[in-house]
Parts: structure tokens; C-alpha cells; sequence
């Protein structure tokens, strides 16, 4: 049975923090097949589309009819683990640092002898569902779990190390002013946070919200506008040591297409609060995350960016602030690879319409902010890279995975 | 599938020898290059055997180490102009393959003296930097789990084999404890301390249940043999054995989800058969030896006992030069070290010494048979290639 965590003591000052180092990254181009399937949660091996075998590792034939029809697929996950061993001495800077580390041999039922990782509550000879999952060098690797659910087993060392778990860590909500901070808020000290630092642009001025906001445990409410760089680096200075994952709920949200905006004055709010806000954080707190990222339980993990899933489409509806959040889903995956060398995952969190104001013409279905909210923190127990929350990110993810151009056409009609 | 039985039988390599059977000392770490162990190993075997290296109209060559060059370059570095020309790049299957090979190249005239060599550098970096790359399953779905090398995938195999035969620690020690034996009288063997069952059962664990000294040490070195005819041989008066069997087999048994068996299963009937004896007729054995569950697969793959018999044939036997079941008796690559492919020339090459009265160290009595094996190369969770050969000594 897993140990559960405790709670981190606080850190020597005077104690070096350890250099984040990371297991090997390089792959074959065909296994980054993995890694797109690692990133949503799904688990995917290649399946023979002439002869249905299913295959691993990755190869570019068939083994069993040497079909080149080798798409990646979803695939039952259930599997028998045959044989495993504890690794005491390994060649690796990053394995040897974390010894000693469980590996072994699973067959899975729908073929292929896997080689995995091994959460600890799984023993020789059980049941195991396998997950994809992305390792600190950010690809796929395989992990086998227990076949039911075991008591803290979220704390197992090795799948910790896979995670974002927000349990005893400490995050930053960047705006508490909006519904989707207050519910990120909430749902961060739900799950475990050691506490939940929530920015406030000019906190005496009240919001709606504000009371219970202030109510919540391990919550406290710091001083942050995303739109003023001096006001973002005064808060790094002070918090950024202490946040092990950094949410960025900022929202600028107005209707309207590109010609009919008459005048930049919007599109330049929308980016100061929307592009250049995530810039400024990612300045700010981008070097100290990344150098925490093998900082103990509580290391620097995550950084979130929550954006529309018309970032990835444009809904001319909504045209310019579609633009907008397309550049920060271009901006997230510059920083995803800024911020590997410390292991720190970057999650893109895609939405639809939200229940809120800025929505209020938008017929449903729509999003509650606080099952948004909830999403994320499930997205960062289960170490994913991108996620699609609610029915209208979905819908979007599936049509555009058909035909992008079919989409772009029903979007503006 | 077209029926093997109408296959054409194996002609006999009629009158093919090997002689002049070398091993360049083995050194835990070498600032030398690949290029410099084989050159120096290609020399000894000309010197032997009183050529000249213009004689040398075949080359073999194995090395992980010798990058960017192959078996092309090395010709021009090492001023050789053979008529034919082999790389095996098969690991612990190198000896086997690249005899044969050269066996036919010979039998047939295709050259007169062929020279096979294996020979690795051991830098202090070289051993990671091989293991990350090894293959590309190894690379994709192998290093990225704990990167625990060989010593992790043979764990697992050694784990299941224990579970399904078992096999305990005390037989795969008694192996050990035998080579070490035979290695104190091998003067190259990189071990020179008596290893005691006890020492063996109490050492670190490293992978369980692999423990350290069931593992081979990476090391530098070289090993080399000569290919040629009979009657060169003699009038060379060079001593050699005559080569009487060989198989060769890879990716055997795919459909098994963790190794038990390997090639030689597939082909064992063929093997005596080519070579007109039985397990029994053989006076010692010289199996691949990178962990010592593989040395008693091979014992119940070869046929000296049936599969999963094999922990009992090692417990009713003495391993020693001496024993009952002659095994590794230069101490193998377990207690000589490890020399990249030229790990898998060190069996063969001591099986031909042993058959030409050439033993360095512990001599198998009236040795006149012997088998040398080779297995090499995981490529993900298995060893991939295997091969075997039956040589015979002058009074056979």
C-alpha cells in the first residue's frame, strides 16, 4: 500500500535546490505517436489496419504481415504483469538520483508484451490497467497500475513523478476577479494545495465573489495585474519561489470579428490582458519554475493556460478575441519547450463558452466555471498536456480532426 | 509456408579449419581505440600462423566501438587489400556468425585466409553512451524505463525463468563460482580473486534478482581466429580444429512474452545431425555468458538436458576445466571480462584453444569436441541472435 505523502517541511534556505535533470527524450518519429496520445490521456498503440494486430514498439511494419498501415489507435488497456525487477544502479544521471525504480514485463491482453514502469501497489502476477503517460522529458512512456484504485495512490513515488499533483503544492491563481479564478481557487485548495496564492489587480477595490473567496481555506488573496509588468515582477519577487504551479485564469472576452471592432483600443486591451499578461508571467516566473522542477514533493510542475478552444479555430462571432487567444496557444508552445530542461508540464486547458456575462447572447450548452475548474485539477493529477473541457471543446477537438476546413466554413455561417 | 523437409541438406565444411586462436589482454577502461585492439589482435594471428598480412585475402570484422569506421575502413587503416570482406555487427553472436561465414568463403575459394576479429574499446563514458543508442526499440520503449541497461532486461527474463523452472540464485551461483574457478587459471581474465558461493549469494543486488556478480564487467579487448584450409594449415604447421556443425537463428520464438528459450531450440536437430554426433560425444561446452540464466538456457536449448531440467543438470554437475560438464573454462566473459563483441569471440576462440592443446589456463582432459555459442543483441526485451558451433580437435 502506498505511504501517503507528508507534508513537505520548509525548505533550508541555505540548501542547494537540486539541478532538474531529465530521463532521455529522444524517440523515433513514429513512437511521437505515443506522446499525442500521452498528452490527452488516451491510451494508444499502433493497430494493423490490414491485418488488426496490435503493435509495440512502434514500428513502420507490420511484424505480422508487414502492412505499412500502422495508425495509432485506442486499445484496451488491461494487461497481466509477468515479471518485474527493482533497478538498483542505472547509467542514468536522472534514474540514479531517484533509485530505486520498479520496472516489468506486461502482457497486455491485446497482444504485445509491454515493457513499464510500475506503480507500487502492483505486484508480480496481478492485473494492471497501463497508462500513457509523459515523462519530465515531456514523451510518452508506459506506467502499469494496480486494476482497482488503492488507497493514496496518487502518492506512489514513481507515478508523482508523472504528475502535477496539486497536493501540497503551492499555486498561483493569476485572477481572482473572474469566476473561473474563484472556482480554480476553490478547487485548487479541494485538491490538497498547500496554499492557493489568488491575484487581485488593485485588492482594495471589491468584486463580486470577493467574501467567499477570502473564506477559503489556505487561500490568500496578493496583489496582481497582469496588464503591469512592475506590478507581475513585485509579485514574483515575493511568491515565485513559492509556486509550484501557476494557473493563468486571466479572461478578455468581447464579441465581434475583425472590420467591425472600428479601432485597435479593444484588440490592444485584449492583448495586453491575454498575450502579453501570460508573456510578463512567463518572464517573471518562467526562470524560477524551471529551475524548481526536482525541488522535493512540492517542485515547481505546471504551468496552466487556460484558452478558448476557438485559439485553435477561429469563431469570427468572436473573431478578434479568437485571435488573441490563438497567439496564446502559440506562446504556450514556445514555453512548453522553454520550460522542459526543469521537467515543468505546460497545460492547455481548451474551453467553449462559460456561464458567464461575457457570454450571456451564447445559447447553451455552456461551461460552469468550477467544472472548468475541476477539469484542470484532474488534468494535473493525471500529468496531461492538453485537455478539451465540456461539450463544445470536444465537438470542436472531433470536427476539426476530420476536416479544418469544414469547420472554418460552419463556424462563420 | 513451404516444407522444410524438402529443404537441400547442409553440405559438410569439408576441410575448412580454425587456428591461431588470440586474445589481446582485456583492460577495464582503454584510452586506445577500437582501431588500435584490432590491429594489434590482426598481427598476433599473422605472426602465429607466419604470414605475411599481404597473405590475408579475408577479413571479418565485429566492434561496436570502431564508428564511424567499418570493416571497409579498417582494411585501408590496417593496409590490408582482402578479396573478401564481412562486418557482423551481432554482438555476443559475432564468433559463430562470422566463422561460418567465413568457413564457406574459404571452402569455397572465395579466400585462403580469412581473418575474423572482434575487438572493442572500454572508455570511461562508452558503456552509457552504447546503451542509450543500442537499438531503436531500445531507444523508444527500453531506456526511458529506469535505464537500467542489460542488467534490467536480463532481471526480467532471469525472473521468469526462476518462477517458471525454479531455478534459484545458488544454481545460477554455482555457474559463477565454477567460471571463477577456471578464470584463476586463465591469465587474462580481468577477476583474479577465488569468488565463494557465499560472496556470490551476499553480493549488492544490482537488478533484482540479478546481483553483481552475475554480471560481466565492460572492458577493452580483442579477440581474433584464422580461417583457412586443412592443407594451408599444415603446411603452415599451424595447429587447428576442424569445423564440424553450425546454426545460426534470430527474432526465434517472437509469440513468447519473456525469452525462456532461444534460437538454438529451433535448430538443434540439424546441428548434431550436420555434425554426425550427439550431446554426449561432446567434452566441453562454452556457452554465451552475459548472465548466467542464459548459459543454462543454452545448456537445455544445445540438448544436454530437456527445457526446464536445466537447474537440475547444473545442480548434478561440477562446472570446472575438470568437472563433469567442462563449462567456460577460460572463466567466460563473468570472470574475464566483457571486451564489447569480442565477448562473443572469447568462447570460440577457447574452444580452439582447448582442441589444439593451446589452453592458457585450466585444460579440459582429452579434449577432442567442443561447442561454442553465441547470443547476442537486445534489441527490446530479448536476446535476438543465436548461434552454435561443433569443433573438433586433430584426434576427433
Amino acid at each position: 500500500m502506498t505511504e501517503p505523502l507528508s507534508r513537505p517541511k520548509r525548505k533550508d534556505p541555505l540548501k542547494k535546490t537540486r539541478i532538474p535533470l531529465l530521463p532521455q527524450g529522444t524517440r523515433s518519429r513514429t513512437a511521437l505517436g505515443l506522446t499525442a496520445a500521452a498528452a490527452e490521456g488516451r491510451f494508444q498503440l499502433q493497430v494493423c489496419g490490414d491485418c488488426a494486430a496490435v503493435v509495440y514498439p512502434p514500428r513502420d511494419a507490420c511484424p505480422r504481415c508487414l502492412s505499412a498501415n500502422l495508425p495509432f489507435r485506442d486499445v484496451d488497456n488491461g494487461g497481466t504483469l509477468l515479471a518485474e525487477t527493482t533497478i538498483r544502479t542505472s547509467t542514468d544521471v536522472y534514474f540514479r538520483e531517484r533509485m530505486p525504480w520498479r520496472i516489468g514485463t506486461v502482457l497486455l491482453d491485446a497482444g504485445p508484451a509491454i515493457v513499464a514502469h510500475l506503480h507500487g501497489d502492483l505486484r508480480e502476477g496481478e492485473r494492471t490497467r497501463l497508462q500513457l503517460k509523459l515523462d519530465k522529458s515531456g514523451q510518452a512512456i508506459v506506467i502499469a497500475l494496480p486494476a482497482k484504485d488503492t488507497p493514496n495512490m496518487a502518492d506512489d513515488p514513481q507515478w508523482r513523478e508523472l504528475t502535477c499533483d496539486p497536493k501540497y503544492r503551492r499555486a498561483l491563481v493569476t485572477d481572482g476577479r473572474t469566476a473561473v479564478g474563484q472556482a480554480m481557487a476553490e478547487a485548487l485548495s479541494q485538491a490538497g494545495a498547500s496554499i492557493v496564492f489568488v491575484g487581485v489587480a488593485d485588492p482594495w477595490k471589491p468584486f463580486p465573489g470577493e467574501e467567499r473567496l477570502r473564506k477559503l481555506e489556505r487561500v490568500e488573496i496578493v496583489a496582481l495585474d497582469l496588464t503591469d509588468t512592475i506590478s507581475v515582477n513585485e509579485c514574483a519577487g515575493e511568491f515565485a519561489p513559492r509556486v509550484d504551479i501557476l494557473v493563468n485564469t486571466a479572461e478578455h472576452v468581447r464579441t465581434g470579428g475583425i472590420i467591425e471592432r472600428k479601432g485597435l483600443t479593444v484588440a490592444r486591451e485584449e492583448l495586453e490582458v491575454r498575450y502579453l499578461g501570460l508573456m510578463r508571467l512567463a518572464q517573471a516566473f518562467g526562470p524560477v519554475l524551471r529551475a524548481r522542477g526536482a525541488d522535493g514533493i512540492n517542485s515547481a510542475a505546471a504551468l496552466v493556460n487556460l484558452v478558448s478552444v476557438f485559439a485553435l479555430t477561429n469563431w469570427p462571432a468572436y473573431g478578434a478575441f479568437s485571435a488573441t487567444e490563438a497567439a496564446c496557444l502559440s506562446a504556450a508552445q514556445s514555453l512548453r519547450t522553454e520550460l522542459r530542461p526543469g521537467g515543468v508540464k505546460v497545460v492547455n486547458a481548451f474551453f467553449g463558452p462559460l456561464e458567464t456575462e461575457w457570454y450571456q447572447a451564447v445559447p447553451p450548452p455552456k461551461l460552469a466555471p468550477a467544472a472548468l475548474a475541476r477539469a484542470v485539477v484532474q488534468a494535473l493529477q493525471q500529468g496531461l498536456e492538453d485537455v478539451f473541457v465540456g461539450d463544445i471543446a470536444e465537438d470542436i477537438r472531433a470536427r476539426l480532426a476530420v476536416n479544418p476546413k469544414a469547420l472554418e466554413r460552419e463556424l462563420g455561417s | 509456408m513451404p516444407d522444410t523437409r524438402s529443404r537441400l541438406s547442409r553440405l559438410p565444411y569439408e576441410g575448412v579449419v580454425v587456428g591461431a586462436p588470440v586474445t589481446i589482454p582485456y583492460r577495464r577502461y582503454s584510452t586506445n581505440t577500437a582501431h588500435w585492439w584490432v590491429g594489434r589482435a590482426v598481427r598476433e594471428v599473422v605472426q602465429r600462423a607466419g604470414l605475411r598480412s599481404t597473405d590475408i585475402d579475408g577479413l571479418s570484422l565485429s566492434s561496436f566501438t570502431v564508428g564511424p569506421d567499418t570493416a571497409i575502413g579498417l582494411t585501408q587503416h590496417l593496409g590490408l587489400s582482402p578479396r573478401w570482406l564481412d562486418h557482423v555487427p551481432l554482438g555476443g553472436a559475432s564468433g559463430v556468425v562470422a566463422l561460418r561465414r567465413a568457413a564457406r568463403a574459404v571452402q569455397c575459394g572465395d579466400a585462403d585466409f580469412v581473418v575474423c576479429v572482434a575487438g572493442d574499446t572500454n572508455q570511461v563514458d562508452s558503456f552509457r553512451r552504447m546503451l542509450s543508442t543500442f537499438s531503436r526499440f531500445a531507444q523508444d520503449a527500453v531506456y526511458p524505463y529506469g535505464s537500467g541497461g542489460p542488467n534490467a532486461s536480463f532481471a526480467l527474463i532471469t525472473r521468469n525463468y526462476m518462477m517458471r523452472y525454479g531455478a534459484t540464485r545458488e544454481d545460477f551461483g554455482k555457474i559463477c563460482v565454477a567460471q571463477r574457478d577456471n578464470a584463476l587459471h586463465f591469465p587474462h581474465a580481468l577477476m583474479k580473486k577465488k569468488l565463494t558461493l557465499d560472496e556470490y549469494m551476499g553480493a549488492r543486488a544490482i537488478s533484482d534478482p540479478i546481483h553483481l556478480f552475475d554480471c560481466v564487467m565492460p572492458c577493452a579487448g580483442a579477440d581474433a581466429f584464422l580461417v583457412c584450409r586443412e592443407d594451408a594449415a599444415k603446411s603452415l604447421g599451424l595447429p587447428a580444429a576442424r569445423l564440424l556443425a553450425t546454426i545460426e537463428r534470430h527474432n526465434s520464438f517472437p509469440e513468447d512474452p519473456i525469452q525462456y528459450r532461444g534460437g538454438w531450440a529451433m535448430d538443434i536437430g540439424e546441428f548434431y545431425a550436420m555434425a554426425g554426433v550427439t550431446p554426449a560425444d561432446v567434452d566441453f561446452v562454452q556457452t554465451y555468458d552475459d548472465y548466467p540464466v542464459i548459459c543454462m538456457m543454452q545448456i537445455e536449448d544445445l540438448g544436454f538436458c530437456g527445457k526446464g531440467e536445466g537447474p537440475d543438470f547444473i545442480r548434478s554437475h561440477t562446472l570446472t576445466a575438470d568437472g563433469s560438464f567442462p563449462h567456460n573454462t577460460s572463466g567466460g566473459q563473468l570472470s574475464v571480462g566483457q571486451a564489447g563483441a569480442a565477448g562473443g569471440f572469447l568462447g570460440l576462440v577457447e574452444t580452439v584453444r582447448q582442441l589444439t592443446g593451446e589452453a592458457l589456463g585450466a585444460k579440459v582432459p582429452d579434449a577432442r569436441i567442443g561447442l561454442a555459442s553465441g547470443f547476442g543483441m537486445i534489441n527490446y526485451d530479448r536476446g535476438l541472435a543465436s548461434g552454435a558451433a561443433l569443433l573438433a580437435g586433430g584426434q576427433a
